[in-house]
């Protein structure tokens, strides 16, 4: 095998995919965890301190370099990867086939993938873009009360429900389906591997869509 | 006779693999529920034959449900509606009196049309020729236990080889991807110690020539072994893609 075919072979390609996606499944965790620190409820004392050491930590920072650029390359892999798949089937079939095998968000991952993307260009442009010029102009962010700010408008609330609700879907498949890809699979642990798969895209996404909703109820304050 | 149906058939015609197909609506009379679905396509043919009209093209040869030649895609699933069998082994008290009936070919780029439903699939031979082999004479047949092979890779390596190599699975495929076909041909060599040696080489040159026919990539949907005719590689599908993921990166 030539070296080029280890990013032009369709199984490489899958590796790809696979790799990012569990490498920014391993992002989701930790922004999880920091952020559900707004549950402390002390006026975001405690999350303003953790979210002040991720945007100074140099290791965090080289990371996040990193997760950019996982990110994107898990886009344009899978943007390559539906127009193969597209190009594979030139005429459809007249009567569809059943797919009683897989569930809709299985074969949706480009569409949810896409509704992830333009949530992220929300939320990034709502958090991510002040936080980055706070720290480059030397002042001290608020991040918490910027949660505050945002999550007071009804309409946030719902583009980031509908955010966390399609990174549930795109999770439920591609969690297990990422190890499966890797050529991971093994008759004791998938089922494991399956069911922590399945709990993980309904609880991270579940803590996630806990706050927008109790910063806008009043739960936190 | 009694018991016997009519149907409304719609079955793709298309003269050959530049021209464009369209679906053509027969009705067929007087079918015995004990007829296989091919033998109803014969009473059709002989029909349209009398009619002075242009038989449909269809593949077929052992009618025993093991040679992989059938390839219909019935209302919307490969093989039709069963699971578990070929077209040639679907019958039709499978289906009831008055039903209609949707036939098309395998719909895949690298699959064309050659007539009607009738399809190329020599890319499976291309892809065969690639390394679905083990390339020197492994000897005569070994006293038993001479060559030590755990009982549950053998049973692996031999519903890996239940493969017939008929298509479906790329067929139903939402991505027309190969990757059953070609798992299950790499896994029934790799699984033994004859097959071993070359597995990782084999695995990519077979990867190489699938890619270069033209199929899609695997989303890991599972919908090819709904449709496998051979049911028990469905079994173990998933262990054989990993089989042949895994060997792909070994050298």
């Amino acid at each position: 095998m030539s070296n080029s075919e280890l990013f032009t072979s369709s199984i490489a390609k899958k590796y790809v995919m696979a790799l990012t996606g569990l490498f920014l499944i391993s992002f989701l965790v930790i922004h999880c965890t920091i952020n559900s620190l707004i549950f402390v409820n002390d006026g975001g004392e405690t999350f303003n301190e953790a979210a002040h050491f991720m945007s100074h930590n140099i290791v965090i920072r080289i990371l996040e370099v990193g997760l950019f650029f996982g990110l994107v390359l898990h886009m344009v892999q899978s943007l390559i990867l539906t127009l193969k798949n597209r190009k594979a089937r030139p005429v459809a079939y007249a009567v569809a086939p059943s797919n009683e095998s897989s569930k809709w968000y299985a074969r949706s991952m480009g569409i949810l993938g896409s509704l992830l993307l333009l949530f992220l260009v929300v939320h990034m442009s709502n958090f991510w873009v002040p936080t980055k010029q706070a720290v480059f102009a030397d002042l001290e962010h608020n991040s918490f009360e910027a949660m505050k700010t945002v999550f007071a408008e009804w309409y946030f609330v719902a583009i980031y429900l509908v955010g966390v609700g399609s990174l549930s879907y795109h999770l439920m498949h591609g969690f297990q389906s990422a190890f499966q890809s890797l050529g991971l699979n093994h008759k004791k642990y998938t089922p494991v591997i399956k069911t922590v798969g399945f709990w993980f895209s309904i609880i991270v996404p579940a803590i996630f869509a806990a706050m927008p909703l109790a910063i806008y109820l009043g739960v936190i304050e | 006779m009694s018991g016997n149906m009519n149907l409304t058939l719609k079955v793709w015609r298309q003269k050959n693999a530049e021209q464009k197909g369209e679906l053509v609506t027969y009705p067929v009379a007087n079918i015995s529920p004990d007829m296989s679905f091919l033998e109803m396509f014969d009473v059709l043919n002989e029909q349209l034959i009398t009619e002075g009209k242009e038989p449909v093209a269809f593949d077929h040869d052992c009618r025993e449900g093991i040679c992989g030649m059938c390839s219909m895609h019935i209302n919307g699933r490969a093989h039709g509606p069963n699971n578990g069998v070929t077209t040639c082994q679907l019958h039709m008290r499978s289906f009831n009196d008055g039903d209609t009936i949707v036939v098309e070919p395998w719909r895949a780029a690298a699959f064309p049309v050659v007539k009607d439903l009738v399809v190329d699939r020599s890319s499976f031979d291309r892809i065969i020729a690639k390394g679905g082999y083990i390339s020197v004479n492994t000897g005569n047949a070994q006293d038993a236990n001479n060559l030590p092979v755990p009982k549950v890779d053998a049973d692996k390596a031999f519903e890996a080889a239940a493969c017939i190599g008929c298509g479906a699975c790329v067929a139903t495929c939402k991505n027309a991807s190969a990757m059953l076909f070609v798992s299950a041909k790499v896994s029934q060599l790799a699984l033994l110690p004859q097959g071993k040696v070359e597995a990782t080489e084999r695995v990519q040159n077979m990867v190489r020539q699938m890619d270069l026919e033209g199929f899609g990539n695997c989303t890991n949907t599972g919908a090819c072994e709904v449709e496998c005719p051979k049911g028990k590689i469905i079994l173990f599908s998933e262990n054989f893609f990993s089989e042949m993921r895994r060997n792909f990166f070994l050298k």
